[in-house]
C-alpha cells in the first residue's frame, strides 16, 4: 500500500496560519520508517495543542517502545488549531502525522492519550478531520482502531461511542500485545473482519472494548448493570502494571521541538505510583504500587537524555518526588556531577516539608534558581485531615520561611477549593496562612523582596478515589469562596501586595466533573458540543460553559438526568458506578471505608513505612512495592556541558569524522 | 547594589565566531525564537565551550541579527557566538552543523576579525528571491516597472501595535524579473530600514501600484545579506573577518 505525504498540499496552507512550525515535524530525535517495512502502523495522538502535547512523557515512551519493534512504526499527531483546521477542511487535507505527514486515516491504530477529560472534543475534531467515522460501530476494516489511554481512560464511558478500545494502566507492554494481535489477524487474512479484531483485542489484559458491553439503567437514572454481549470477553477489565522501571528506561531520546512548548526541559520519571493516600488524587490511587527507578538507573537516564537533547534543565518527575528512598543522595550526587555546567535540576511541586527545601537548595546549585512550589492542597488543618494530606500550620509556615531564609524569593502554594465538607472558614485560612508566610518570610529574608503566589483550583471528584461518591461543589460555591479569599488577601495591602492569587472560575470544573464521573449517556453531550463548534476545552478562550450547559440540558433530558445529577449529587454506597467493571485494583469496600474516614477526619498512613492497610491493589494485581535504597551511588563521569576541558578539540574531531562518513542534511 | 550570586564570575569570552546558516525546506516556518532555541541546544549537544553572561540567570553569549521572517527561507542568516575557550572555527562549524536539524545548515564559520567592527552594521540589505506561482512574468515585469517608477508606495504593515503605514518603495534598491517553472520570479534588493520592509510588504506594494494578486502564497528566499556596495550589490559580510584572519593569524590554537 502506498501512503502519500500530505505535505505538498499542506504547505501552501501553512503560510496562512499562526505558529506554522508546530505542523512541520522535524523535531530532534523524531523517528521515521518506511511504511511498507512494517506490519502495524500506530498514530499516537495527544489531543491538545502541539505545545502542550509534545512534552507529554507517556506519548514519548510509547513512541519509542513501538518504534524499537521491527514490525511496527509509530508517528505522532496533535490537535490542529481552528485556523489551520478550517483551511484543511476547505482544501480536503486530512489529519496528518508530523513525521511524514501521512494521513491518520491510513494507520492501523490511532492511540489517544487522555491526561484530562477536556480533550474529548478534540478527539472528535481529529476523527472528523481524518475522515474516520465518529462512532466506533460505523467503522470498517479500512479505518484505524481508535484506542484511548491515559488516566482518563479509567472511566472511558463518556467516550465509549467514539473509541474502539480503552487501555487501563501502564502502556509499555500492552501496546506490544496489541501490535501482536493486529499483525496475527492481518497475517491470517483478517478473519471475521473488524469485529473479530476487536474481540481478539478485548482478550488482551488491560484492553476494554466498550461495544461488547451493554448497560441497563434503573428508573432513578442510576446504572442497573453492565453485561458483556459476547461470551468470549471478560466481565471485568484489570489495569496493566509495569514492574521494574529500570528495565524500561524510556524515553531514551526525548523529543526536542523547534517550537516553544509548555515544558522547556527534559524529564526523568524517578518512580511511578504513590501510596501517600491523598484522597482527592486519582493519579495516586490508580498507579499503585510505588515502583522506584534506582539511583543508578536515574543517573544514566539523566546523562543520556542531556546528551541527546541539549536541554539545560532536568525535571525529576513523579507524583511525590521527595519520597524517593534515595532522593537525598541522588540530589547531592547529580548536583556534584553537573557542577559548573549550567545544568538545572528540579522537582515538581512537593509536599510541605523542610527537607524539601534542603533538596531544592542542592538541586539548584548549578542551574537557575526559579521559584519553589509546595502543595498543601487544603487551607485548614481540618480539611487537610479530610483529604489525608496532614501538615500543621506551624510546620507549613516554618518550611516556607526556611525557603526564604535560603535565598528563594518566590514560593508558590497550591490549594484546592470545593473539597468535601469544606466551609468558607477552611478557605479563609489560606489567606491567614499567606499573610503569616509573608510576615515571617520578610523577617527571615531580611528584606521585603519576597513573594508568595497562591494558586487555587476547584476540586473535581474523580473515579477510583475515596471521593468518587462525593458531591462536587457547584460553580457558585467555588466562585463565592474564591471571592471571599481574594477579599481577605487584599484586606491589608502592605502584606497583600506580596501575595499573588491565581485562580479560575468554577464553571470549567463543573464540565470536567460531568466528563469525569459521566456514563455512556454523556457521549451525546460531547458530540453535540463538538457539532456546535466546541473544541480546545482546556483553553479559556475556546471553552464555552453555555454551550456545554445547553447541550447537557437538551441531550440528557430524555434520560431524566441532568448536569447536577452527575456533579453535585452525592452517590450512595451501593450505587453501580460507570467504572465498576474497570479494575484499578482498589477494593471498593476499602475506598468506601476511606471515604467514611475522610468524613470523620481520620488519617491513614503511607504503606511504604507502615503496615499494609489493605487497599487491595498488590494482591489483586499480583504486584508489590519496589523501593530502595539500593546502596549504590553515581560514578563520576564527564557530563555534557562540562567545558572547557582538554577534550574539546578531540570531541570536535570525532564529529568531523562522523559527518564526513555520513553526510547529513541531505533528506 | 544588585545582589550577585556567590562564587567566581563565569570565564570570559576569549574568541568570537561569526556564522552563516540557512533556513531551508519546512524549517522556513521556524520563527527567529524557534531558531534561537534550536541553536542554543545544538551548541550544548556539540559541546562548544560557550561563554556565559554573569548573574543569577546565566545565558550563553549569542548575538542574533536580522532574522528572516517566519515563512521565508534563507541562505544567509548570521549569528555571532562568544566562546570561553579557543576552537578551530571549521571544526565548530562541522560539529554544530551535524547537531542541528536538517534545513538549518551551517555554511560558514569565521573568527571575528579584530578591529573589523560589529557584524550587525554590515547587514544593511537583503537580496530576496520571491517565487510567485501562477503569475505571468510579463505581468510581474509591468508591476515591477510601475513600482520602480513610483516615488512613494504606502502599504499597511501589521505590527504589534496594529497596522501602520510605511513607504515600501524607499527600501527597494533594485528589482528584476525572471521566469521559472510555472512561476514568475521576483529578484529584489531591499535596504533593511526600521521598520523592516519584508517580502510581504514588497508584494503589497506591487498590489497597490499594479493590482498584482498572486493566486498562491509566495515563496521567498533570502539569498544574501550584507552591506550594499557602490554597484548596488549585496557584499559578503564575513569578507573582512576572513581577510583579517589570513593577514594576522597563524594556526588556530587547540584548547
Amino acid at each position: 500500500m502506498t501512503v502519500e505525504s500530505l505535505y505538498p498540499r499542506l504547505e501552501p496552507l501553512l503560510a496562512q496560519v499562526q505558529k506554522p512550525i508546530q505542523y512541520v515535524g522535524g523535531e530532534l530525535n523524531a523517528q521515521t520508517k518506511p511504511w511498507d517495512d512494517v506490519a502495524v502502523h500506530w498514530a499516537l495522538m495527544y489531543p491538545d495543542a502541539y505545545e502542550v502535547g509534545l512534552p507529554n512523557q507517556g506519548l514519548m515512551i510509547l513512541y519509542e517502545v513501538l518504534n524499537e519493534r521491527a514490525d511496527a512504526l509509530a508517528e505522532r499527531t496533535y490537535a490542529v488549531w481552528p485556523d489551520l483546521a478550517g483551511l484543511m477542511r476547505a482544501n480536503g487535507v486530512g489529519q496528518f502525522t508530523l513525521e511524514n505527514h501521512r494521513p491518520v486515516h491510513d494507520f492501523d491504530f490511532l492511540g489517544v492519550s487522555f491526561a484530562t477529560e477536556l480533550g474529548y472534543t478534540n478527539l472528535l475534531d481529529a476523527l472528523d478531520l481524518a475522515g474516520v467515522p465518529l462512532h466506533a460501530v460505523d467503522r470498517d476494516e479500512s479505518h484505524p482502531v481508535v484506542v484511548a489511554g491515559g488516566h482518563a481512560a479509567f472511566n472511558p464511558e463518556p467516550v465509549s461511542d467514539f473509541v474502539d478500545c480503552a487501555v487501563l494502566g501502564d502502556g509499555e507492554q500492552v501496546v506490544g500485545d496489541m501490535t501482536d494481535v493486529h499483525s496475527a489477524w492481518t497475517a491470517a487474512g483478517r478473519p471475521g473482519g473488524r469485529t473479530e479484531l476487536l474481540a481478539r483485542l478485548s482478550r488482551v489484559e488491560g484492553v476494554y472494548v466498550p461495544q461488547f458491553y451493554a448497560v441497563s439503567y434503573l428508573p432513578d437514572g442510576t446504572i442497573a448493570a453492565f453485561t458483556p454481549t459476547r461470551d468470549d470477553v471478560p466481565t471485568t477489565i484489570a489495569k496493566r502494571t509495569v514492574m521494574d522501571l529500570d528495565e524500561w528506561p524510556y524515553p531514551k531520546q526525548p523529543l526536542v521541538p523547534l517550537a516553544e512548548s509548555v515544558h522547556e526541559r527534559m524529564s526523568v520519571e524517578i518512580f511511578r505510583g504513590c501510596t501517600r493516600g491523598c484522597r482527592f488524587c486519582q493519579a495516586g490511587m490508580i498507579t499503585r504500587p510505588v515502583r522506584e527507578r534506582t539511583i543508578t538507573g536515574i543517573g544514566s537516564m539523566v546523562d543520556a537524555g542531556l546528551k541527546a537533547t541539549g536541554y539545560e534543565e532536568v525535571g525529576l518527575l513523579s507524583l511525590s518526588s521527595a519520597d524517593h528512598s534515595e532522593i537525598g543522595q541522588l540530589a547531592k550526587e547529580l548536583a556534584d556531577r553537573y557542577e559548573g555546567t549550567n545544568t538545572g535540576l528540579s522537582l515538581p511541586s512537593t509536599r510541605v516539608d523542610a527537607f524539601n527545601v534542603t533538596l531544592a537548595n542542592e538541586l539548584s546549585r548549578n542551574g537557575r534558581r526559579s521559584g519553589l512550589t509546595f502543595a498543601p492542597e487544603g487551607g485548614s488543618e481540618r480539611i487537610r485531615r479530610v483529604i489525608n494530606k496532614t501538615v500543621s500550620k506551624e510546620d507549613l509556615v516554618r518550611t516556607v520561611t526556611t525557603a526564604y531564609a535560603n535565598g528563594w524569593r518566590q514560593v508558590k502554594l497550591y490549594f484546592m477549593c470545593g473539597l468535601p465538607t469544606e466551609t468558607d472558614e477552611d478557605v479563609l485560612e489560606i489567606a491567614e496562612l499567606a499573610v503569616e508566610v509573608i510576615r515571617a518570610g520578610r523577617e527571615a529574608a531580611g528584606n521585603k523582596d519576597i513573594r508568595c503566589t497562591v494558586s487555587i483550583g476547584g476540586f473535581v471528584p474523580k473515579p477510583h478515589t475515596p471521593f468518587q461518591w462525593a458531591s462536587q461543589a457547584s460553580a457558585e460555591t467555588i466562585d463565592h469562596r474564591l471571592r471571599v479569599l481574594r477579599d481577605a488577601i487584599n484586606a491589608d495591602r502592605r502584606i497583600g501586595r506580596s501575595i499573588g492569587l491565581r485562580y479560575h472560575d468554577g464553571k470549567p470544573g463543573v464540565i470536567e466533573g460531568l466528563l469525569s464521573r459521566g456514563d455512556r449517556r454523556v457521549g451525546r453531550v460531547i458530540e453535540r458540543v463538538w457539532r456546535d463548534g466546541g473544541h480546545f476545552d482546556g483553553w479559556s478562550e475556546h471553552f464555552s460553559y453555555d454551550r456545554w450547559a445547553t447541550a447537557a440540558a437538551e441531550e440528557l433530558a430524555p434520560f431524566g438526568v441532568d448536569l447536577a445529577w452527575y456533579t453535585t449529587r452525592e452517590r450512595g454506597e451501593h450505587e453501580v458506578l460507570p467504572w465498576d467493571h474497570l479494575e484499578s485494583g482498589l477494593d471498593k469496600e476499602w475506598l468506601w471505608d476511606d471515604w467514611q474516614e475522610a468524613l470523620n477526619e481520620d488519617e491513614v498512613a503511607d504503606c511504604r513505612w507502615t503496615p499494609c492497610y489493605d487497599c487491595g491493589v498488590c494482591p489483586t494485581m499480583g504486584t508489590e512495592i519496589q523501593i530502595g535504597p539500593t546502596g549504590r551511588s553515581l560514578i563520576p563521569l564527564t557530563p555534557i556541558g562540562a567545558g572547557p576541558r582538554p577534550g574539546v578539540t578531540a570531541q570536535v574531531d570525532v564529529d568531523v569524522e562522523a559527518s564526513v562518513a555520513d553526510p547529513v542534511h541531505t533528506h | 547594589m544588585a545582589r550577585q550570586p556567590d562564587g567566581p564570575p563565569p570565564p570570559p569570552t576569549v574568541q568570537k565566531l561569526r556564522l552563516r546558516y540557512t533556513k531551508r525546506g519546512p524549517l522556513r516556518f521556524a520563527s527567529h525564537r524557534d531558531l534561537a532555541r534550536a541553536l542554543e541546544r545544538a551548541l550544548r549537544r556539540a559541546q562548544v565551550p560557550m561563554a556565559f553572561s554573569a548573574g543569577f540567570s546565566p545565558h550563553p553569549k549569542i548575538s542574533y541579527m536580522g532574522a528572516a521572517p517566519t515563512g521565508a527561507a534563507s541562505e544567509a542568516e548570521y549569528v555571532e557566538i562568544g566562546l570561553s575557550a579557543r576552537c578551530d572555527p571549521e571544526a565548530v562549524r562541522v560539529a554544530l552543523d551535524a547537531s542541528l536539524p536538517p534545513g538549518i545548515d551551517v555554511l560558514e564559520c569565521v573568527e571575528a576579525g579584530e578591529g573589523t567592527g560589529g557584524l550587525a552594521e554590515r547587514l544593511d540589505a537583503t537580496r530576496w528571491r520571491i517565487d510567485l506561482a501562477g503569475v505571468d512574468p510579463a505581468e510581474l515585469g509591468d508591476a515591477v516597472a510601475a513600482l520602480l517608477a513610483a516615488d512613494v508606495v504606502t502599504v499597511a504593515k501589521k505590527t504589534k501595535n496594529g497596522p501602520r503605514d510605511i513607504d515600501a518603495r524607499a527600501a527597494v534598491v533594485s528589482a528584476s524579473v525572471s521566469e521559472g517553472a510555472g512561476c514568475a520570479i521576483l529578484h529584489v534588493v531591499v535596504r533593511q530600514l526600521t521598520p523592516t520592509v519584508r517580502p510581504d510588504d514588497v508584494l503589497a506594494a506591487l498590489a497597490a501600484v499594479a493590482d498584482l494578486h498572486p493566486p498562491l502564497p509566495p515563496r521567498a528566499v533570502r539569498e544574501a545579506q550584507g552591506r550594499l556596495d557602490d554597484s548596488g550589490e549585496v557584499a559578503d559580510p564575513l569578507a573582512q573577518d576572513r581577510e583579517a584572519g589570513s593577514r594576522c593569524q597563524g594556526e588556530p590554537q587547540p584548547v
